[in-house]
């Protein structure tokens, strides 16, 4: 069958899979006062319409920041006015100041989940289709295959369609960034990268990388040369991106400040809720959130996250290709995901954008608790089943059977051991057991160690095959 | 691939099975009342008063097989929620109940992959060895049949248990595809005894097992031949079918309520067409007379106060008087049913073509019914689309009239589902199916030509106007509140058109191969 068939066919699954679980219940569904991720976003479509600029990110009566203030940075805000717009014309209750807290229906519903695949429509699965026809190696059948996996890769699905969030728009945008710099436009690439940045802050988890690999490559083609040319073509695009988005919050640097104040948060402690960071899970051995002060604890996890991502962005530096370039990526998202300051379970996405479902498993307690127990067995039996299959399937092609046994070592190393089996267990007996009473978070702790072990070893592969080199000569390798 | 085997094949079941499961919490319609009533009804009462019971408007109207079978079921309900068994328990839809319904389905459809695989066992895998597993026919037929559109959104949204009947129907099939005509004949039994829709095909079974398989032998021009008669084969074939009604009926004849199963059965009380016109032949009927006594009444022909007031919506069932053409009772839509399957039934007693032609007969009657049946529903296409699969993969003709009925009449389900939130899944999946089954039935059929004539092509493209019409410029227009019932009628007379005109190319290819006798 031709390409673009399969590629179409694969693309309206990923939609319908998406929208199937869409039908399910939401963050916070029908739990006041409170609510959830649901909330905060009908929130923010309320706070960006009915409120001027000048207040969206300011305390006021008008403008509660303990209920749902807005923290991400300014691109979120626009694209929520603009939902905030759509939804006013469709039904102004939606979005009346103060009036519509708390507002739940079924049309309500299913605007938002429209707002959702709309986004991802526009920008997560074009740069999906675009990276595995033209940034994958191998026949058309194995570009479809990756196509299929990664489109119904369900840690994405569950946290976007079902939990509810925008996570398609600003890995949709780093993909794009990532595709411009594997096609050789750097510039492009930089400013998709910068408006991924600008619409979530945890893209930074990969900004590291991003700026090595640029930089390798501006010094490889000569400072005195090409190179030079090549930095101030990336720089002015990247500032003027900033400039653009930050333009109305630049007038005043009151603004400008409590913008950043309140996308990075330092108030908060080192971690919250049960993540599967180095920090959460040495908690349960050493209760580090109360030996330490705040400010104590923020170096140490500073320097423990530069440890951790300067080894493989200095690598990028020193060979600026593409192979490196994605291990970097991998690298440094694992490494900011492990040891940095106020990490949310969703950030391990961003890590998983490239490879490995393991991140699913410790996900689950999230899952549970917004009741998407269905769509996450069966998006995850689904996933498991497809990729061992295709993978297995795939095996019979000769052609980059290096690469292919790597591939598949990494895939398995997770499974096949002995933590892989353990994760499957917990997610099982955490969903039909009751914990002992003296021990109430007995399972989401230890969902999260256990998905944390693996992590750790998950980054210390990749930095090893960093390391190590690419397999063999022009083939870059895939790693998903 | 050869060496591969059937490795896909479990994938795909595997996946579509998950895939049903995403779509527990979507739309459900009355039907999923009609089955937790029936659930209510069998654990509840007593055998004898199954089929009197009527407190509730969803009585029991499918033969015994079916209420033994959710009796069996409602053993297990009582695990999920015993609430949804209680007679008075009316709409009752607790999250335990939805999941268990919907999961029954799930489950109970693994007879129709069982099924799959018997028929794709059947089809011949094409001699290049080297070719790609999805270009095999095997392949395409079991994606054709488990993924099929039609049957997902009639049973794992709208609710019904199609899959796990068309199980009983496909392997019935496949086993006469095999020759083993008695384990055909008893699956088919079983089935007519679990719905009775499926007596649209019981003169195909009837015609060709007395011809094909009573008679032992045929002569060297493929005519009859009297003396091979088996009077052993006939009377095996009989006690197998006796047997199963009388397991059947056996309770309800010693107890002496055969009448009223019967009127259970058969409610011609009902009118000729359903709320929403099934696309067949009486549906071009009533729009003619509509077009007519709207003519009529505008050249001052016709006077409206005489006209009868039918309205086309609301309501489940209607009676439906013709205002200028003659109204049109059962028993002619039976007799126009027999005229049109007639031809088919002389053409394989004359000169049976085997398994294959039998197929195309059980296909025509379908299609005949359907065509001019009573109170014909649009999901009966189904019977038609589904076993035109088998023989659209092996045969290039089959395959154009099989891409031109099933993609007409999966459109022709759109009106099912109504609600928006189940829009982008329709859409999608009506899409995923066509784009299959004419990109791989066309690399399949490689030849010369494309499969389908351009007017075919016009039509189908024609059907993509009525979508969006329908679908989204109607409901956002002013005519939305005037005539809410235009959408559903455009539908219906475009849709009748395509199944029309596929009815006469599948009779042309049965009369075409009779005439000139050929090996099947």
């Amino acid at each position: 069958m031709q390409t673009w068939s399969l590629i179409s066919i694969c693309v309206l699954l990923g939609v319908v899979v998406r929208w199937g679980v869409s039908l399910n219940s939401y963050s916070g569904a029908g739990k006041p006062p409170m609510f959830g991720d649901y909330e905060a976003q009908r929130h923010w479509q309320e706070v960006t319409y009915n409120l001027p600029i000048r207040e969206w990110y300011f305390n006021s009566t008008n403008n509660d920041l303990a209920y749902w203030g807005l923290d991400y940075p300014p691109l979120t805000a626009y694209h929520s006015w603009l939902c905030a717009y759509i939804a006013n014309i469709i039904n102004p209750e939606w979005v009346k100041l103060h009036k519509s807290r708390g507002y739940e229906s079924p049309e309500h519903k299913l605007f938002m989940r429209t707002t959702v695949l709309v986004a991802d429509l526009l920008l997560f699965i074009p740069a999906v289709v675009l990276y595995c026809l033209y940034l994958t190696d191998g026949s058309s059948k194995k570009k479809v295959s990756v196509l299929l996996c990664i489109l119904l890769y369900p840690g994405i699905i569950l946290i976007d369609y079902g939990h509810f969030q925008y996570n398609g728009v600003s890995l949709g945008l780093a993909l794009w960034g990532i595709l411009g710099l594997g096609l050789g436009w750097d510039a492009l690439g930089s400013i998709a990268f910068s408006l991924a940045l600008n619409y979530k802050q945890m893209e930074l988890y990969h900004a590291l990388p991003f700026f090595c690999y640029l930089l390798g490559k501006c010094f490889k083609a000569g400072l005195m040369g090409h190179g030079f040319f090549l930095f101030v073509r990336i720089a002015a695009a990247v500032v003027v991106t900033f400039a653009l988005c930050w333009l109305p919050f630049l007038s005043d640097p009151v603004q400008a400040l409590q913008v950043v104040r309140r996308i990075f948060p330092v108030a908060r402690g080192l971690f919250e809720d049960k993540v599967a960071n180095t920090w959460c899970s040495l908690n349960v051995l050493i209760k580090i959130r109360t030996l330490m002060s705040s400010d104590a604890q923020l170096y140490l996890s500073l320097v423990f996250t530069l440890l951790a991502v300067l080894p493989s962005s200095i690598r990028v530096l020193t060979r600026p290709t593409f192979w490196h370039f994605k291990l970097a990526l991998v690298n440094s998202s694992l490494g900011f995901f492990l040891f940095s300051y106020q990490v949310h379970e969703k950030s391990i996405l961003l890590a998983a954008l490239l490879i490995v479902p393991v991140p699913l498993c410790s996900m689950l307690p999230l899952l549970l608790k917004d009741g998407l127990l269905v769509p996450y067995a069966v998006t995850s039996t689904g996933f498991l089943l497809l990729s061992i299959y295709l993978l297995s399937a795939l095996d019979h092609c000769t052609e980059d059977e290096l690469q292919l046994t790597t591939y598949r070592k990494l895939f398995f190393f997770p499974f096949k051991s002995d933590l892989g089996s353990a994760m499957v267990g917990l997610s099982i007996t955490s969903v039909t057991l009751d914990p002992p009473s003296h021990l109430p978070d007995l399972f989401p702790v230890l969902v999260s160690t256990t998905a944390y072990l693996l992590f750790l070893g998950t980054i210390i592969h990749f930095n090893i095959l960093q390391f190590s080199g690419p397999p063999s000569k022009k083939s870059q390798k895939k790693s998903n | 691939m050869a060496a591969d085997g059937w490795s896909w094949f479990p994938v795909l079941a595997a996946g579509v099975s998950l895939f049903k499961c995403l779509f527990i919490s979507s739309y459900r319609s009355t039907d999923f009342e009609v089955h937790r009533n029936w659930l209510a009804i069998t654990h509840s009462l007593p055998v004898s008063r199954w089929y009197h019971e009527n407190s509730s408007e969803w009585t029991l109207d499918y033969p015994p097989l079916f209420a033994w079978f959710e009796f069996g079921l409602s053993h297990v309900a009582r695990h999920f929620d015993g609430d949804m068994l209680l007679l008075h328990k009316q709409n009752y839809a607790s999250p335990p109940t939805v999941l268990f319904q919907r999961l029954s389905v799930i489950v109970t459809d693994g007879v129709f992959i069982l099924a799959t695989r018997e028929c794709c066992r059947c089809v011949q895998t094409q001699k290049a060895s080297q070719k790609a597993v999805l270009s095999q026919p095997p392949f395409i037929l079991a994606v054709l049949l488990l993924w099929n559109f039609g049957l997902f959104i009639v049973d794992h949204i709208h609710f019904q248990y199609n899959g796990f009947l068309f199980g009983f129907l496909l392997l019935s099939v496949a086993k006469h595809l095999q020759a083993q005509h008695l384990q055909g004949a008893l699956l088919f039994a079983v089935l007519l005894n679990l719905k009775h829709i499926y007596l649209y095909v019981a003169p195909a079974y009837g015609v060709y097992l007395l011809r094909s398989y009573c008679f032992t032998e045929s002569s060297t021009d493929g005519g009859i031949r009297w003396r091979s008669f088996s009077l052993l084969r006939l009377l095996a074939l009989g006690s197998v079918v006796m047997a199963v009604c009388g397991l059947s009926f056996g309770p309800f004849i010693v107890m002496g309520q055969l009448p009223q199963v019967l009127s259970r059965l058969f409610p011609f009380k009902r009118g000729l067409c359903h709320a929403y016109w099934a696309p067949n032949a009486w549906a071009l009927y009533n729009a003619l007379d509509k077009v007519l006594a709207t003519v009529g009444v505008r050249l001052k022909l016709l006077k409206e106060a005489e006209l009868p007031q039918a309205s086309m919506t609301g309501g489940l069932v209607q009676e439906f008087q013709h205002s200028v053409l003659p109204s049109v009772s059962p028993s002619v839509t039976l007799v126009c049913t027999l005229l049109s399957i007639l031809p088919a039934l002389a053409s394989i007693w004359r000169r049976p073509r085997g398994a294959r032609g039998f197929l195309r007969c059980l296909l025509l009657c379908a299609l005949g019914s359907f065509m001019f049946g009573w109170h014909v529903h649009e999901k009966a296409i189904l019977i038609a689309i589904l076993p035109l699969s088998i023989l659209a993969v092996e045969s290039r003709e089959d395959a154009g009239i099989f891409l031109l009925l099933s993609t007409t009449g999966h459109y022709s389900l759109f009106p099912l589902l109504f609600t928006p939130t189940e829009l982008p899944i329709k859409v999608c999946l009506m899409l995923m199916f066509s784009l299959f089954s004419f990109c791989a039935l066309r690399k399949l059929h490689s030849g010369d030509g494309s499969l389908l004539h351009p007017l075919e092509v016009a039509y189908l493209l024609g059907l993509g106007m009525v979508a969006l019409f329908s679908e989204v410029l109607f409901p956002l227009s002013p005519w939305k509140q005037r005539l809410p019932f235009l959408p559903l009628l455009a539908t219906s007379v475009y849709c009748s058109v395509g199944v029309s005109y596929s009815f006469l190319r599948l009779y042309a290819t049965l009369l075409r191969s009779d005439s000139k006798p050929k090996q099947h």
